[in-house]
């Protein structure tokens, strides 16, 4: 078991997208983690007086039109992100795996029920929706992560489901089921351990997903309010200053664009990684 | 062969007809921030009813002009009894309404009766409040009698909500405004458009426009774009102030910065704990920076003040110092409240730039002082809903676009400040009464000091109006006396 582990290891980290996806990944968690004990700048503090200057050593990433310097923005902002897109993965997780193995698992009535179910949530374009469901409850963050988190439920149940099913037929399920072990138990001991790789790059998939639904949400107003500081709203407040200071779309944009590249890539590897098929 | 002649001379028949169109080009696309909720000027607060209508579709027995003067209108000529109580409209002869209807003494006892009738839908009945009755000496003269001598009367007969309408069409106007002016309605793309278009028969000076659109761009960075790509050519009130600079520069433009009506607030609800008390009010006066909200929410341009009176006003007096920026003062004030460790609050800011981005900083200087100010970004119907109708609202932030509004912290009702002084009531009821010049100036002054020393609400600045158009159209107004976009002289 520990060497197979070390292995695994040792080949994820010569997969050469899982590793720059794991450094970039890595460098943005840790600005985030970083952000709560310090910040170049504090961010409540406006400094109206040295509004939109550019990139200087002072302000490595420049200042936005309060004053504020925009490297402690995105510092801050990507906690916003990745708290939103971690919860609502988690709760897309929770409830949608489950809900897949528990339709593999019983076939027949409960699994069609469970599956038409997905289709009709599927059905509903996801960022649309998350919209509707933040006009309707109120802009928030609480609003945002909730809403993105009920559309990833049907992702996972669909990848948790497919896959289960692919098992069910297999010698070693037949086996543990022929000594007797409950549905419940061979889904625990024997299912879930080998969909688990599958959940996890799907996870990754869908947590990049998450930052740019949060980012949009936050760009059209309805993700979370000021003064917290969010990337998509950054963005929004730069457009009509593009033309003096362009600084102030750039560095959000770039911080999303870097941030979902390098979980794409992390995702990629551990798909390379994880998935016996591709070996 | 005969067929291609008949082509190429129907080509050029064509050719030759649309360059004598775009020479005699005479339409203009003006940009407006936000669409109506419907074209009854009568019958709404709303300012972009009048931005629309207001002298270009409806017209009312005066009207108030570029420099906020008082001007006739459909009343040729007026004269006033010696004890200021009965005036004499002499009324345009000939003048017809869009629908053919005619025009006369009979359409203005209407119009000013239905508005001050109980049952009157007119936002502003206070207009109305001092006409006493209306009565038809002939068809084409109406005298009006006063409860006692106003000095806005005619004035107050400029205003959007005091256009004489037609028995015949009065219930229709939301969706078909029939008025007596220089422009009729044509159409109306609900979320994009207004049309307006010349009326042929106008019975005074004709417009010189055959066609004028309103398109409305809510979004400010839209609002830039289609400036600069010559969708729309002319936008009376600009809502990026930060881009401005960059239309200074062109010359392809004409950048117009002048006064308006709108003194911009902190809205407090003064009946609603802790803003019932005063120390309160005052801390959060205090707290605010005049000098950086307006450099930083409107990019330097604004006027501070500290009452609620236009500083272009021959009666205003600066009080701006008596609510200086001190957080010191500020959170002394607020210990002396009981609230030393200040307190947690709501901020409702409806969508424009000067309440949306002024929020977030008058939340920050608040801060400083303890106050906790969540900010609730609401849209304009809600606003109306939440904030103005059911007051149900800690701290806001608006502009008070319309003119000689002075009086609203002296309603009967309170308006959504719920503010209740029983001597400024009094006063702005001297005002009205007064029409001598000097004594009027003096009891405005009166009550723009009984206003700073009360803070009903904590002022801000007054909003600048911000016009921006193409270099070569000429006519459109530079100040903003009223809320209007008066196209008659337009080209």
């Amino acid at each position: 078991m520990n060497i197979a582990w070390q292995t695994s290891v040792g080949k994820a980290l010569s997969n050469r997208s899982f590793f720059i996806g794991l450094i970039i990944t890595g460098a943005i968690a840790l600005a985030a983690l970083v952000s709560f004990v310090w910040t170049p700048y504090p961010v409540g503090a406006f400094d109206i007086a040295g509004k939109l200057k550019p990139p200087s050593a002072t302000h490595w990433l420049g200042t936005d039109h309060f004053g504020r310097d925009i490297l402690s923005m995105i510092m801050i902002g990507s906690r916003n992100s990745i708290a939103v897109a971690f919860i609502s993965v988690a709760i897309g997780a929770g409830i949608g795996v489950p809900l897949g193995l528990w339709g593999a698992a019983s076939g027949s009535f409960v699994d069609e029920v469970l599956v038409r179910f997905n289709d009709l949530v599927f059905a509903f374009p996801a960022l649309l929706s998350a919209v509707m469901i933040t006009a309707v409850f109120g802009p928030g963050t609480i609003n945002a992560i909730v809403a993105i988190g009920i559309f990833n439920i049907p992702v996972f149940a669909r990848v948790a489901r497919a896959a289960a099913l692919s098992l069910w037929p297999r010698e070693f399920v037949i086996a543990a089921s022929a000594v007797g072990k409950s549905t419940a138990r061979i889904t625990l001991d024997h299912i879930l351990p080998n969909v688990a790789p599958l959940l996890i790059v799907q996870g990754t998939i869908q947590f990049s997903l998450g930052i740019l639904a949060e980012a949009g949400l936050s760009y059209v107003g309805l993700g979370s309010q000021p003064p917290m500081p969010s990337w998509g709203r950054m963005l929004f407040e730069a457009q009509t200053m593009i033309s003096i200071a362009p600084h102030m779309a750039l560095f959000p944009g770039l911080a999303i664009v870097i941030t979902v590249l390098g979980l794409n890539l992390l995702g990629d590897g551990l798909r390379d990684v994880l998935d016996p098929k591709f070996e | 062969m005969k067929f291609w002649k008949l082509a190429l001379a129907s080509a050029a028949i064509a050719w030759l007809s649309s360059t004598v169109s775009l020479a005699a080009k005479t339409a203009l696309v003006l940009g407006i921030v936000l669409e109506p909720p419907h074209l009854d000027p009568t019958a709404g607060a709303a300012a972009a009813i009048d931005e629309i209508v207001y002298a270009n579709i409806f017209e009312g027995l005066t009207r108030i002009g570029p420099k906020g003067d008082v001007l006739p209108a459909l009343a040729e000529s007026w004269t006033k009894s010696d004890d200021g109580k009965v005036y004499t409209f002499k009324l345009h002869r000939d003048v017809k309404f869009h629908d053919g209807t005619s025009f006369g003494a009979d359409d203005v006892k209407f119009s000013l009766d239905r508005a001050r009738d109980g049952k009157s839908t007119n936002a502003q009945k206070g207009l109305f409040a001092a006409i006493d009755k209306v009565e038809i000496v002939d068809p084409l003269t109406v005298k009006v009698s006063l409860k006692q001598p106003s000095g806005d009367f005619l004035y107050n007969m400029g205003w959007g909500d005091a256009v004489i309408v037609a028995p015949e069409s009065a219930e229709l106007n939301k969706q078909t405004p029939i008025g007596t002016g220089p422009f009729r309605f044509d159409s109306w793309a609900k979320g994009s458009q207004i049309v307006i278009a010349k009326n042929p028969v106008y019975w005074g000076t004709p417009a010189l426009l055959d066609k004028a659109t309103f398109r409305v761009i809510p979004d400010p960075a839209a609002a830039t774009a289609a400036l600069l790509a010559g969708d729309v050519q002319a936008f009376p009130v600009f809502p990026s102030y930060e881009t401005i600079p960059q239309f200074q520069a062109d010359p392809r433009f004409k950048v117009v910065i002048g006064t308006t009506e709108g003194e911009t607030v902190l809205g407090m609800n003064n009946k609603k704990p802790p803003f019932d008390n005063l120390k309160v009010r005052q801390a959060i006066a205090h707290a605010i920076d005049r000098k950086t909200l307006i450099d930083g929410a409107m990019f330097g341009l604004g006027t501070p003040i500290g009452s609620f009176f236009p500083p272009h006003h021959p009666s205003y007096v600066d009080l701006t110092s008596e609510t200086n920026y001190d957080p010191q003062l500020a959170k002394k004030l607020l210990a002396e409240a009981g609230h030393a460790d200040g307190f947690k609050t709501t901020l409702k800011l409806p969508p424009p730039t000067y309440a949306r981005r002024g929020g977030e900083i008058i939340a920050a200087e608040l801060r400083e002082i303890g106050i906790e100010a969540e900010i609730i970004p609401v849209e304009w119907a809600q606003w109306l809903d939440q904030v103005f109708k059911n007051r149900d609202y800690d701290l806001t932030i608006v502009s008070h676009t319309e003119p000689n509004d002075l009086n609203i912290f002296a309603r009967d009702d309170d308006y959504y400040f719920n503010y209740d002084n029983l001597a400024f009531k009094e006063l702005v009821k001297q005002i009205d009464a007064v029409s001598d010049g000097s004594k009027r100036t003096e009891l405005y002054k009166q009550a723009q000091k009984v206003l700073a020393n009360d803070v009903p609400a904590a002022f801000l600045f007054q909003l600048p109006k911000t016009g921006i158009w193409d270099a070569k159209v000429e006519g459109l107004w530079e100040n903003g006396p009223i809320q209007a976009n008066d196209l008659t002289a337009v080209k």
